[in-house]
């Protein structure tokens, strides 16, 4: 199995007047498990299937392996596809759909039903041969999905949505399969979803994208501490945007203050008025003694592990997450607001 | 060898067939008896080549260098656009060439006089194409799809150039062309030079735009009366057809089931059933006037004889398509809705008619149109029922049967009836937008129909029961009728008319099907059975091609392939004598040509359930089947005609059906050798011999029930989604445009 670099060189895709894609250019390295990240309609589904073969490029160029694939189809590119409803051929058991892909190439039989047994094993579905599709819960529909995605050993395999249509503690299970898979074969696989929490969960990196371009890319760390514009902060996870000014003290660091907070922290080029993103965990209640931002506790709710607090204070209402479940506020308390020293990022200048 | 040179392999040697083996021109007998080998090389079943070199048919020559030049193609290491450009050169040329030559050459040398002129006349001339022509013009077609495809069009897949380049190349053939014959008809003058005028004169004429009958004294003209008709049909069909779907989905009316079955009825028999029905009644000799005579000494009248009969009988057949369009539409009215608008304080009239029947108004006037349509395309009715009210349909088929024969006038009549057709036909795909091919609706709402208003409900009731009663008397005529010595007369119960029509001896060699009924019957049934698979496989396709591929010129294909659908029955079987009568195609007086006009009547009820089931099957399932490396044909076998199992033997029992009970385009192209059931029938009625008549319907009816009822059987309610669109859906595709 040959795992396959990819890159898209100034690839558009229009729908008459309408920019699905809009120039955007990007590498994925082999081996790597890379996130197509985005709100609906951002373009992430469109370029998986670009990729695929399922769409063709209006302009630009797409090379899969160094081979530029622009126009070839998809039943000629050596990709396979995980799709979001699993796309199980329902007249066919397990097994034969596992093995649809040996056997359309014209493989003898019993070089198909190996092959699938391999596949099946991989994904830990010994002994469902004869099942068919209607007869699996969801979790096995979608391995028999991967399984059979897997068959052709392709250089990339794409999963578009995979954990949309399972419950949220199956989500998890099936997630870290798919990392785990990915990491052991070490295949080259592109992951589409909107749930920020699972990117970061898998991805060796994230291509945030956001109305047909792509809107930033980097490690999941990156993308969560250093998001370089608004609406990448309050993609990868809440964000309060405040107002703060920021100076400059030397080559790396400025002081920022938000009231009357202050706090020095990598400047990343700006200066003067800015925006600030502040996350829910970054807003820490003061001890007494400590300079803070006073505030009033609006609304208050208990979520089991942790409180989520709306606190209105003079730079606007704050979203706070505290961990101190055993000590909890209750609207209309006053309290006294500090920032901790990670979870502030300054974004571009207003 | 590449597949692309498989393929080019595959048609070249169809073509080379064609020329050099098999008889190039139409054979008096089939081909299959074997009779031209025994003379191989006569003047009519030579293959081309053999014409060229023995019987001076030289122009021949030129379809055979095409095929020459096609042959080094076949080289390897060609590169892809040059072969793909050559590839489209000759298979366009050598079509064209082949196209030209049949229609320049007629069996006397030239067809026409300027052509004579320029190469002078020629020694001989040359009849129809035959087999050989057909394969060596299916090879060029063929070559040009592979070009296409070559080229990048399609998606550079081979199979749906070649499936779209032939089914577009069918239907223009087969349909398109033998209505432009019948334009060109209407126009020609005496001479048979094109004249706008000769098509005005015979257009404009009294006969047909007069309005003597509303000042008194005399008829009107026969657009007229079409459209008077049809008004009548329609109004009164939506509104029939209204009540029964409210009662039906909205009241707790006990029979539903028994409402449902009697409509699909209609559907399913000939189109001349009820008009048999309503003369048993209340003709003359019917039982209605012979009651009325007896009880109170009322001279029986022939009232039912015109119009008054015809809107009746008209209304009773269409009802049923109308009642089966508007289930669909009263169903998509969600029931939530109709539940908001009562939260809301409406009372149950008010919701009615300011939520629901306003949310129904496309579908009424889609089931208006169909109405209207199927009134003008009608030709059972009127030519049973019609008297001396004269509608285009029937003026259409004077025109061209018996002393009458005037081509340019029943051209003419076609081209009206055509235009009002179409005129409709526009106007209803205006009204449901892009989505023509609606399935049922109703996404599985959560709430419960609402019951109907108490007024309206009395209304339906009083209206619909009514006509359903009368519906199953007429039916019951229908089927009774062929037990009595002479209706209107003589009542004494007999088995005579059975026995005339389908009699049956054992004789030393076998059965002999000696009854008079026989022949007609088995040509029907055998000719509708090869129509069938035809139909089915073409529909089938072409819904694969148009759901599930897009590329350029697909809305001119998809717009092609349902047109052909607005043509009325009787349009179809005139342009089929005026274009199929003389060569290059001369398959009129052949079974051919009943297969033909068959299959192309019936492929948009193929396409239609097609469609119908291709919405269901998830485009994903393709798409996973191309990852994987399946190219369009695979995929369309493994994956997709599995799933359209119930698709296919809808398509497949629905054409049967409508070809055993197709009489409007039918009736034209009947011959002695080939008769059949629906004409024979209207033939005995036209003698007044009701008696085998209506036998004959009683069998026809009961055949037509067992063929859908052991089909029902066999495929059972099996349903893709959760959704039961089958039947009802299935069953309105089957009656719309029927006759």
């Amino acid at each position: 199995m040959k795992a396959a670099a990819i890159e898209f060189r100034q690839v558009s895709k229009l729908y008459g007047e309408v920019a699905a894609v809009r120039d955007i250019s990007f590498t994925i390295a082999a081996s790597t498990l890379v996130t197509l990240l985005g709100p609906s309609g951002c373009g992430k589904t469109t370029t998986l299937r670009m990729i695929a073969g399922l769409e063709l490029p209006t302009s630009g160029s797409i090379l899969i392996g160094g081979e530029d694939v622009t126009r070839v189809p998809a039943a000629e590119r050596d990709v396979s596809m995980v799709f979001q409803s699993y796309a199980l051929f329902p007249h066919m058991s397990v097994i034969e759909n596992v093995g649809y892909g040996v056997a359309v190439a014209g493989r003898p039989k019993d070089e198909v039903q190996s092959r699938a047994k391999a596949a099946m094993a991989t994904v830990g579905l010994t002994g469902f041969d004869a099942r068919l599709p209607s007869e699996l819960s969801g979790g096995q529909q979608q391995r028999v999905a991967v399984a059979r995605a897997l068959v052709l050993e392709p250089a990339v395999l794409l999963f578009d949505e995979p954990l949309s249509n399972l419950d949220a503690r199956l989500r998890r299970q099936m997630r870290e399969e798919i990392r785990d898979l990915q990491q052991r074969l070490s295949l080259t696989v592109v992951y589409v979803t909107h749930d920020q929490s699972e990117a970061m969960a898998v991805s060796d990196r994230i291509i945030v994208m956001n109305k047909a371009a792509i809107a930033q890319e980097g490690a999941p760390r990156e993308l969560y501490e250093q998001p370089r514009d608004v609406f990448v902060a309050g993609f990868m996870g809440d964000a309060n945007r405040v107002r703060g000014t920021l100076a400059r003290v030397d080559a790396a660091l400025g002081e920022l203050s938000i009231g009357p907070l202050k706090l020095r922290l990598p400047h990343r080029g700006l200066s003067g008025e800015v925006d600030v993103a502040v996350r829910p965990e970054a807003i820490e209640l003061a001890l007494p003694g400590e300079p803070g931002l006073a505030g009033t506790v609006r609304k208050a709710a208990y979520i089991g592990g942790v409180m989520e607090y709306t606190i209105g204070t003079a730079v606007g209402d704050l979203f706070v997450v505290n961990m101190a479940v055993d000590r909890p506020l209750s609207a209309g308390a006053e309290v006294m607001l500090k920032l901790a020293n990670h979870g502030v990022v300054p974004i571009a200048g207003v | 060898m590449s597949p692309q040179r498989k393929a080019i392999a595959l048609w070249l040697t169809v073509g080379a067939v064609g020329f050099l083996a098999i008889p190039w021109y139409a054979l008096q007998d089939s081909i299959l008896s074997g009779a031209w080998l025994r003379n191989y090389s006569a003047r009519e079943n030579a293959p081309a080549l053999v014409q060229v070199l023995r019987h001076g048919r030289i122009w021949l020559l030129a379809i055979g260098a095409m095929l020459l030049l096609a042959a080094p193609l076949l080289a390897p290491g060609i590169a892809r656009r040059l072969r793909a450009r050559a590839l489209l050169v000759v298979g366009a040329a050598g079509f064209v060439i082949l196209a030209a030559q049949g229609f320049a050459i007629g069996p006397q040398g030239w067809g026409f006089d300027s052509l004579a002129r320029i190469f002078g006349s020629l020694a001989t001339g040359q009849y129809g194409m035959g087999w050989g022509a057909t394969l060596a013009a299916t090879s060029f077609a063929m070559l040009f799809a592979l070009g296409l495809a070559e080229s990048g069009y399609f998606n550079g897949d081979a199979f749906i150039a070649s499936s779209v380049v032939a089914i577009a190349l069918s239907v223009a053939i087969f349909t398109f062309f033998p209505v432009l014959t019948i334009l060109a008809s209407a126009f020609e003058d005496g001479s048979g030079a094109l004249s706008a005028t000769a098509f005005f004169n015979r257009l404009f004429t009294a006969k047909i735009w007069t309005l003597a009958c509303l000042s008194g004294g005399g008829r009107c003209g026969v657009a007229w009366n079409t459209l008077l008709l049809a008004l009548l049909c329609a109004v009164g069909c939506t509104a029939l057809g209204l009540a029964f779907a409210l009662i039906v989905t909205r009241t707790s009316f006990r029979y539903k089931r028994m409402l449902r079955a009697l409509s699909v009825l209609p559907i399913i028999t000939p189109p001349f059933v009820i008009g048999l029905g309503l003369i048993l009644m209340f003709g003359r000799a019917g039982l209605i006037n012979q009651w009325l005579e007896w009880g109170f000494g009322i001279e029986p009248s022939r009232w039912i004889y015109g119009l008054p009969g015809l809107v009746l009988a008209q209304i009773f057949s269409f009802t049923p398509i109308a009642f089966l369009v508007l289930i669909g539409v009263v169903e998509g009215v969600s029931p939530s809705i109709e539940e908001a608008a009562q939260t809301l304080r409406a009372s149950r009239w008010r919701t009615f008619v300011d939520v629901s029947l306003p949310l129904m108004r496309p579908g009424l006037a889609n089931a208006f149109l169909i109405s209207f349509i199927e009134s003008i395309a009608d030709f059972g009715n009127p030519i049973v029922l019609g008297g001396n009210f004269g509608v285009l349909a029937t003026e259409v088929f004077f025109s061209v049967v018996g002393a009458q024969l005037d081509q340019g006038r029943a051209a003419t009549l076609g081209i009206l009836l055509l235009l009002f057709a179409l005129v409709a036909f526009f106007a209803q795909r205006r009204v449901l937008g892009r989505k023509v091919y609606t399935a049922l609706a109703g996404k599985g709402d959560a709430g419960l129909p609402t019951p109907l208003p108490t007024g309206v409900r009395r209304a339906c009731y009083a209206v619909a029961l009514p006509w359903a009663a009368l519906t199953i008397a007429i039916y019951a005529m229908a089927m009774l009728g062929g037990f009595v010595e002479q209706w209107g007369r003589n009542y004494t119960p007999t088995l005579k008319h059975y026995a005339k029509a389908f009699s049956i001896e054992w004789v030393n060699h076998g059965i002999l099907w000696s009854g008079t009924a026989w022949s007609s019957f088995w040509t029907t049934v055998e000719l509708s059975a090869i129509a069938a698979p035809i139909t089915a496989v073409l529909g089938i396709l072409t819904a694969y091609i148009l759901t599930r591929h897009r590329f350029a010129g697909r809305a001119a294909f998809e717009f092609g392939t349902m047109l052909s659908f607005a043509i009325p029955g009787t349009v179809i079987g005139v342009s089929y004598i005026l274009a199929f009568n003389v060569p290059p195609i001369e398959i009129t007086g052949t079974a051919l040509v009943l297969i033909v006009c068959n299959v192309f009547r019936n492929m948009p009820v193929g396409v239609r359930a097609g469609i119908a089931s291709m919405a269901q099957i998830d485009r994903s399932l393709d798409e996973a089947s191309t990852t994987l490396g399946a190219r369009g044909a695979t995929t369309l076998k493994r994956v997709l005609l599995p799933l359209l199992k119930p698709a296919i033997i809808a398509a497949l029992v629905y054409s049967f059906v409508r070809s055993m009970t197709t009489l409007s385009a039918i009736i034209f192209l009947v011959s002695a050798e080939y008769e059949w059931a629906t004409t024979y029938i209207i033939n005995r009625v036209t003698n007044g011999d009701y008696g085998v008549a209506i036998a004959y319907c009683s069998v026809l009816i009961v055949l037509m029930l067992a063929v859908i009822w052991i089909i029902q059987r066999l495929v059972g309610e099996r349903t893709l989604g959760r959704r039961t669109a089958g039947a009802d859906a299935g069953v309105a595709q089957l009656g719309a445009t029927a006759a």
